[in-house]
C-alpha cells in the first residue's frame, strides 16, 4: 500500500491528476484491498509485530456516529454484517449436512432391523407350518408395536435361546441372537454418539462469537493492518467535521497532544503561511463536495517549512450532505525540492538552448550584414559605374557640334539618365546611412552661400511662378564647419519638394541660431561625427579654397600665411584652433505656400518609399526617398528634422543641426576676405548678404528634372541671374571642373587654357624658384636653403623640355615617362607660380604603373582640361611629393616596388612630422630636387598641406575601400575609372 | 559607293556583336570617345598596350601558379592588375573572369585558379583576335 502511494506521488508531481490514494468506496467488493479473510497465516505474522498504537487518536463516540450515519460507515458494517451472515450459513449447512448424515443412517438401522424382523417372523412360519403354526410369541404378535415389541423380543429371544437349547438347533439361533444384540447395541451406542454430537454441536453454534464481537475483530485487524502499513509513512490522515474540526488524526510523528487537536482547526492549531491555504482548500472541498488533490507549503512553528501533497475527500451523510472531510497528507518536500531544483535545471538549459540560438542568429545576422556591405560595394560598383559611363558619354556628346534636335534629344538623355543616376544614389546613400558606412566629412563652408546657391539651383530649373527667398540671420557665423555636400543634399531635395508640391506663392529657407536643442544635451558626444584632427589641415584647406571662390588670389594668400604663421610660429596651430572652437546650432526652415500635409500623412512622410497618398505619387511623381534620406542624414550629423504643416496653407520643414564654428580662421580670412572683395565685384554682398530672392527666369526651359543637380548646372550656363556673375561662378564650382570657375569667363576653351599655362611657367618658374629662398625657413621643412642653388639649376633644365612637349602630347609622354624620367626627379607638367593665373591650374599626380589606365586617366583629363603628372610606383610617388606638392594624387593600390598604401602612409607621415624620415627608412633617399616645393612655401601652399589622396584600385570591395581609408587615403575610386567618377573626384576635391 | 557602305554596315554589325557578347564593355565606348584628333590611333594603342601588358602578366601568373608553393601574393597583384588594366581596356569578359580569378585566390584554390588562368588566356586571345580584326576593318 505504502509502495503504491508513493508510485502515484511521483506521477502525481508530474500530471496532477487527481485521484483518491485510498479505497473510494468501501463496498462490497473491497474483499480484494482488505486482505483479512485468511486469519491464520497473516494473524501469526502479526503477532511478530509489534504496533504502536498510540499515534491514532480517535474520538470514539464520534466513530460510531460516523458508522451509524455515513454511508460508507454503514456500507462498512454491511459488509461485515453480511460476511458474518455468509459464515453463519456455512455453518448451518454443514450442520445440516451432518444431520442428514445421521437420519440416513438412522434409517438404514430400521431398515435392518426390518429385515432381521421379517427373517425371524419367516422362521417362525416354517416352524408353524410343520406344526400348528402358532409362536410362541403368538399374544404380542404385534410387530407394529416398536418399542415393547423389541423389549419383548429380546426377552422371546432369551426364551427362544433357551427353546434352542430344548430343541436341538438352539445353538444356531442362540449365535444369531447374540449376532443380533450386538448389532442392535453397536446402534444404540452410534446413536448415543451422534446425539451428543448434536448437543455439542448446538453448544457450539451457542458459544460461537456474536456479529458485533466478530466485526470488531475484523476491524482491529484491519487497524492492526494499517498501522503495520502505515507505521513508516510519512503521512498524516484525518477527519474533520463540517467545521474542520479534527474528529480523527494518525500522524506517525506526533507532535501534539490528544487534547491539543481534536474539536479544532488547523488555523487553531497551527500558525503559518500555508495554514491558511490548507484550511481554504478544505472548505472548498466541502464546498464543492468533491475529492481534490493539492500541495500546499507550510511553513509553521511546529515542523518548519514542509511541503505537503494534500488529499482532501467529502464525506456524505445518507441523506447526501456533507458532513465532514477525510484528509490525507503527505510529505513531500523533498520531492517538491528535486522538483524544483529539475526545474531550475531545465530552465537553465532552456536559457542556454534560448542564448545559443540567439547566438546562432547574430552570427547570421553578421554574416548577413557582411554579405550586405559586399552586395554594397558591388552595387555600386555594378551599377552605378556603367549608368555613369553613359550620362557622361552623352555629356561629352553634348560638347560636341550637334544640331537643335540633336541637342534636344540628348538634354533628354542626360536628365533622364541622371535621374535614374539619381535615385541609384539615393537607394546607396540610404543603404550607406543605414549600414553605418556613410561617412561625413567636416569642410568649413558658408551657410549663406550654400542657401543662395541652393535657390539659385531651384530657380534655374522652375517652371512656375514662384518666388525662392532665403533669409540668413545676422547671428549666423560667415563659415561654420560640417559636411556641407549633405547639408546642400538635403536642402536641395527639401527645396526640390517644395517647389513640386507648390503651385503658386512661394518657397523659402530661413536660417537663424538657437539655443542648444534638449534633444542634444542628452547625446552630445555622439552627436558630432566630424573628426577632430582633420580640423587644422581643413581650415587651411579651406582658407586656399575661398580664393578660388573669390577668383582672386595671388595677393591675400601671402597675406593669409602670415597671419597662420604669426599666430602659429610654436607650430601648436592644432592647440590654438581646438581652444577657440565652439559649437552652434542653427535652425533652418524650408517653408512654402503649397498643398500641405494632412494630418495622417504627417506621421509616415518620413518612411521610405512612402508617399502621402497614391494620388500624389501619381500626379507628382518621386519614389518617396527624398525625405527618408533628409531625416536619416540630418540625425546622422545629429540634428533633427521635423514638418509642420496645414492643407492648402503650406508646409514647413525645420531641421536643427550643430556646427563648429573656428574662431582663429575667422579672424584670420574675414578681414582677408573682405579686403579682397572690396576689390572685386559684387562680392561684398555674398559674405554677409542675408536675403535672397530669386525668380523663375528660364520658363521657357525644356528639359528640367528635380533633384538633377546636373541638368540645372548645365542650364546655368545659359541662364542670366540678377545676381552678380561671380554667382554663376559659385553654382559651377561644386558640381563642374575647378578650371572653369576659375575663370568663368573663360569657360569655354579648355584647350587655351593650357596653352597659357605652358607660356606661363615658362616665364615664371626660374624667376619664382629664386625669389622663394629667404621664405623657406619659416614653413617649409623640406626645402633646405641648402639645396636652393641645385634646384634652380636642375628645375631650369626641366622645365626646359618639360612644358613644351608636355602640353601637346601629355598621353605619350606618360608612356614615356618611365624612360625619360631620371630616377630620383620629379615629372612637372603644370607647375604653378603665384605670380601667374596659370597657377591656378590644379597639380594632379597620378601614380600608377598600368599603361592602360595611364593613357586612358590621361586622355580623360586631359578632355577635362588637365595635365597630369604620371609616377609608376610608390617610390616614385614619394619622390614626387618631395619635389611637389600637389592638389590630388590619384594613386593606385597596388604597385610593384612600393604599393600605394605604404607610400600614401609615408606622404602622410610627412605631413604630420614635416619630415621624410620614415621615406628615408623605408629606402627612399631624400630627392635633391625640390624647386616646387620652394615656390610653394614662397607662395600660396604651405607644405604641412593634408593633400587629398584619392585611391584607385581593381578591388571593388568594402574591405579594401576600409584598408585605403586606414591608410590615411581620403576616397576610393574603383576600376574603371570612369568620366563620371573622375569629375565627382576633381570636383570634390579641387574646388 | 554602295560597297562601302555595306562594309561600313558590317563593320557596325561586327562591332556590335563584339558588345553583345560580351567581350567588350560599355567602358570600351568610353575609350573611343577618348579618341580625337590629337591622338587618332589612341584605342589602338591601348589595345597594343594591353596585348603586350596582358601577355606580360599571364607569363607571370603561369610562372607563379607552376611553383611548388604557390606565392599567392603575387597571383594576387598580377590578377589585380590584369583585372584593372582589362576593365580600363572595357575587356569585359576578362575583366569578368579576373573578379572570380580573385576570389579563388582568397580561398588558395589552385586548380580552380589554374582553370581561371585557361580561361583568361583563351578571353584574352579571342578578344586579340576580334580587336585586330576590327580595327583592320576599321582602317
Amino acid at each position: 500500500m505504502v509502495c503504491k502511494m508513493e508510485h502515484d506521488q511521483i506521477e502525481d508531481m508530474d500530471t496532477e491528476v487527481l485521484h483518491s490514494m485510498w479505497p473510494e468506496d468501501v463496498g462490497p467488493d473491497v474483499s480484494k484491498q482488505f486482505n483479512v479473510e485468511n486469519p491464520g497465516g497473516d494473524q501469526d505474522m502479526l503477532e511478530e509485530v509489534t504496533i504502536v498504537e498510540e499515534p491514532s487518536i480517535v474520538d470514539f463516540k464520534r466513530l460510531l456516529e460516523l458508522t451509524n450515519y455515513t454511508d460508507q460507515g454503514s456500507s462498512q458494517l454491511a459488509y461485515l454484517v453480511k460476511h458474518w451472515e455468509y459464515k453463519q450459513a456455512t455453518a448451518v449447512r454443514l450442520l445440516r449436512e451432518e444431520l442428514d448424515i445421521l437420519s440416513k443412517q438412522r434409517q438404514e438401522v430400521e431398515l435392518k432391523k426390518l429385515e432381521i424382523l421379517e427373517e425371524h417372523r419367516f422362521e417362525e412360519e416354517s416352524n408353524g407350518c410343520d406344526k400348528r403354526p402358532v409362536s410362541i410369541l403368538e399374544d404380542v404378535y404385534d410387530i407394529y408395536e416398536d418399542v415393547p415389541r423389541r423389549k419383548k423380543d429380546a426377552v422371546v429371544q432369551s426364551k427362544r435361546v433357551e427353546i434352542a437349547a430344548e430343541y436341538g438347533t438352539i445353538v444356531y439361533w442362540k449365535q444369531r441372537a447374540l449376532h443380533s444384540e450386538k448389532l442392535l447395541e453397536a446402534g444404540t451406542q452410534r446413536e448415543q454418539a451422534l446425539q451428543e454430537k448434536l448437543q455439542e454441536s448446538i453448544k457450539n453454534l451457542e458459544r460461537q462469537s456474536s456479529p458485533v464481537e466478530e466485526l470488531s475483530q475484523i476491524l482491529k485487524r484491519a487497524d492492526n493492518f494499517l498501522h503495520f502499513v502505515l507505521r513508516n509513512a510519512p503521512v498524516v490522515i484525518g477527519h474533520q467535521d463540517k467545521e474542520l474540526r479534527y474528529c480523527f488524526i494518525y500522524n506517525h510523528f506526533p507532535s501534539l497532544q490528544e487534547e491539543d487537536i481534536l474539536g479544532k482547526t488547523d488555523m487553531e492549531i497551527f500558525t503559518g503561511p500555508g495554514v491558511k491555504e490548507s484550511q481554504e482548500f478544505k472548505k472548498e472541498v466541502l464546498d464543492k463536495g468533491k475529492p481534490a488533490k493539492r500541495e500546499i507549503k507550510f511553513d509553521t512553528e511546529l515542523f518548519g517549512s514542509k511541503t505537503f501533497l494534500i488529499y482532501v475527500e467529502p464525506v456524505f451523510s445518507k441523506a447526501g450532505e456533507t458532513i465532514g472531510i477525510n484528509y490525507m497528507g503527505m510529505d513531500v518536500t523533498d520531492q517538491v525540492r528535486k522538483r524544483e531544483k529539475m526545474m531550475k535545471v531545465r530552465e537553465e538549459i532552456a536559457v542556454q538552448r534560448a542564448k545559443e540560438t540567439e547566438m546562432n542568429k547574430t552570427i547570421h545576422i553578421t554574416e548577413e550584414t557582411m554579405r550586405a556591405k559586399q552586395m554594397l560595394a558591388t552595387m555600386s560598383h555594378e551599377i552605378r559605374s556603367p549608368l555613369a559611363g553613359v550620362v557622361s558619354m552623352a555629356d561629352i556628346l553634348s560638347n560636341t557640334i550637334l544640331d537643335r534636335e540633336q541637342r534636344q534629344l540628348l538634354n533628354v538623355m542626360i536628365s533622364s539618365g541622371d535621374l535614374v543616376l539619381q535615385l541609384i544614389n539615393d537607394i546607396l546613400d540610404l543603404s550607406k546611412v543605414e549600414s553605418g558606412v556613410m561617412r561625413l566629412e567636416a569642410t568649413k563652408f558658408r551657410p549663406r552661400e550654400v542657401v543662395q546657391h541652393v535657390l539659385q539651383t531651384a530657380a534655374a530649373s522652375l517652371q512656375k511662378i514662384l518666388t525662392l527667398e532665403g533669409h540668413v540671420a545676422d547671428d549666423v557665423p560667415i563659415e561654420v564647419i560640417g559636411d556641407v555636400l549633405r547639408i546642400r543634399q538635403i536642402l536641395t531635395n527639401l527645396i526640390s519638394n517644395a517647389v513640386k508640391f507648390t503651385h503658386e506663392g512661394k518657397v523659402g529657407i530661413k536660417l537663424y541660431l538657437v539655443p542648444e536643442p534638449p534633444f542634444a544635451k542628452e547625446g552630445s558626444q555622439s552627436t558630432p561625427n566630424i573628426p577632430q584632427e582633420e580640423n587644422s589641415s581643413l581650415t587651411l584647406q579651406l582658407s586656399s579654397d575661398e580664393k578660388g571662390l573669390s577668383g582672386q588670389n595671388h595677393d591675400e594668400c601671402p597675406c593669409q600665411i602670415h597671419l597662420l604663421s604669426d599666430s602659429s610660429m610654436d607650430g601648436d596651430k592644432e592647440e590654438q584652433h581646438e581652444s577657440t572652437e565652439t559649437t552652434v546650432w542653427i535652425r533652418c526652415d524650408v517653408y512654402d505656400s503649397g498643398i500641405g500635409i494632412p494630418e495622417n500623412g504627417l506621421p509616415t512622410i518620413f518612411k521610405k518609399y512612402m508617399q502621402v497618398s497614391v494620388d500624389h505619387a501619381r500626379k507628382y511623381g518621386g519614389t518617396g526617398l527624398g525625405l527618408a534620406i533628409c531625416k536619416q542624414l540630418v540625425e546622422l550629423m545629429g540634428g533633427r528634422l521635423t514638418v509642420t504643416s496645414r492643407v492648402h496653407n503650406g508646409s514647413t520643414f525645420t531641421f536643427i543641426l550643430p556646427y563648429k564654428v573656428s574662431s582663429t580662421s575667422d579672424n584670420s580670412d574675414d578681414p582677408d576676405e573682405l579686403l579682397d572683395m572690396a576689390d572685386h565685384d559684387a562680392a561684398t554682398d555674398d559674405i554677409t548678404a542675408g536675403f535672397f530672392q530669386f525668380h523663375p527666369s528660364n520658363l521657357g526651359s525644356l528639359f528640367s528634372s528635380n533633384g538633377s543637380t546636373r541638368t540645372q548646372q548645365l542650364s546655368s550656363n545659359n541662364i542670366g541671374y540678377n545676381s552678380s556673375n561671380n554667382l554663376n561662378g559659385f553654382s559651377e564650382d561644386s558640381y563642374s571642373f575647378p578650371s572653369d570657375d576659375v575663370r568663368p569667363k573663360e569657360t569655354a576653351l579648355l584647350e587655351d587654357a593650357s596653352s597659357t599655362v605652358e607660356v606661363a611657367e615658362t616665364i615664371s618658374e626660374p624667376e619664382s624658384s629664386f625669389s622663394s629662398s629667404q621664405h623657406t625657413n619659416n614653413e617649409n621643412v623640406v626645402c633646405r636653403g641648402k639645396e636652393i642653388k641645385d634646384d634652380g639649376e636642375n628645375h631650369v633644365k626641366i622645365s626646359s623640355t618639360d612644358p613644351g612637349s608636355h602640353s601637346e602630347s601629355s598621353r605619350e609622354m606618360g608612356l614615356m615617362a618611365k624612360t625619360r624620367e631620371p630616377p630620383g626627379s620629379c615629372q612637372s607638367t603644370a607647375s604653378s607660380s603665384p605670380e601667374e593665373k596659370s597657377k591656378l591650374k590644379p597639380k594632379i599626380l597620378l601614380v600608377e604603373d598600368d599603361k592602360i589606365n595611364i593613357m586612358v586617366t590621361q586622355a580623360m583629363m586631359k578632355q577635362l582640361g588637365h595635365t597630369i603628372d604620371v609616377v609608376n610606383n610608390g617610390v616614385e610617388a614619394v619622390r614626387a611629393v618631395q619635389c611637389h606638392t600637389y592638389d590630388l594624387i590619384l594613386m593606385d593600390v597596388c604597385m610593384p616596388v612600393m604599393d600605394g598604401l605604404q607610400a600614401t602612409r609615408l606622404i602622410r607621415s610627412f605631413e604630420e612630422t614635416g619630415s621624410w624620415d620614415s621615406a628615408v627608412k623605408a629606402g627612399i633617399e631624400q630627392s635633391v630636387l625640390s624647386s616646387d616645393s620652394i615656390q610653394q612655401s614662397k607662395g600660396s601652399i604651405p607644405s604641412t598641406r593634408r593633400m587629398p589622396i584619392i585611391a584607385m584600385t581593381a578591388n571593388a570591395l568594402s574591405e579594401s575601400e576600409d584598408e585605403c581609408f586606414a591608410n590615411g587615403m581620403d576616397s576610393f575610386v574603383s576600376k574603371p575609372v570612369t568620366f563620371q567618377k573622375l569629375k565627382e573626384c576633381l570636383g570634390q576635391y579641387l574646388t | 559607293m554602295a560597297g562601302v557602305a555595306q562594309l561600313q554596315r558590317q563593320l557596325v554589325e561586327y562591332r556590335h556583336s563584339l558588345f553583345d557578347e560580351g567581350i567588350l564593355g560599355d567602358y570600351f565606348k568610353q575609350l573611343e570617345q577618348l579618341q580625337d584628333e590629337s591622338g587618332p590611333d589612341f584605342v589602338i594603342q591601348v589595345a597594343t598596350s594591353f596585348n603586350n601588358d596582358s601577355e606580360n602578366h599571364l607569363h607571370k601568373l603561369t610562372e607563379a601558379l607552376e611553383q611548388e608553393s604557390v606565392d599567392f601574393e603575387k597571383v594576387v597583384y598580377h590578377v589585380l592588375k590584369l583585372k584593372g588594366s582589362s576593365s580600363c581596356m572595357g575587356a569585359h569578359k576578362v575583366s569578368e573572369i579576373c573578379t572570380t580569378f580573385h576570389n579563388f585566390c582568397k580561398e588558395k584554390n589552385i586548380e580552380k585558379c589554374k582553370k581561371c588562368l585557361e580561361q583568361v588566356k583563351d578571353e584574352r586571345s579571342l578578344l586579340k583576335g576580334k580587336l585586330e580584326t576590327l580595327f583592320e576593318a576599321s582602317k
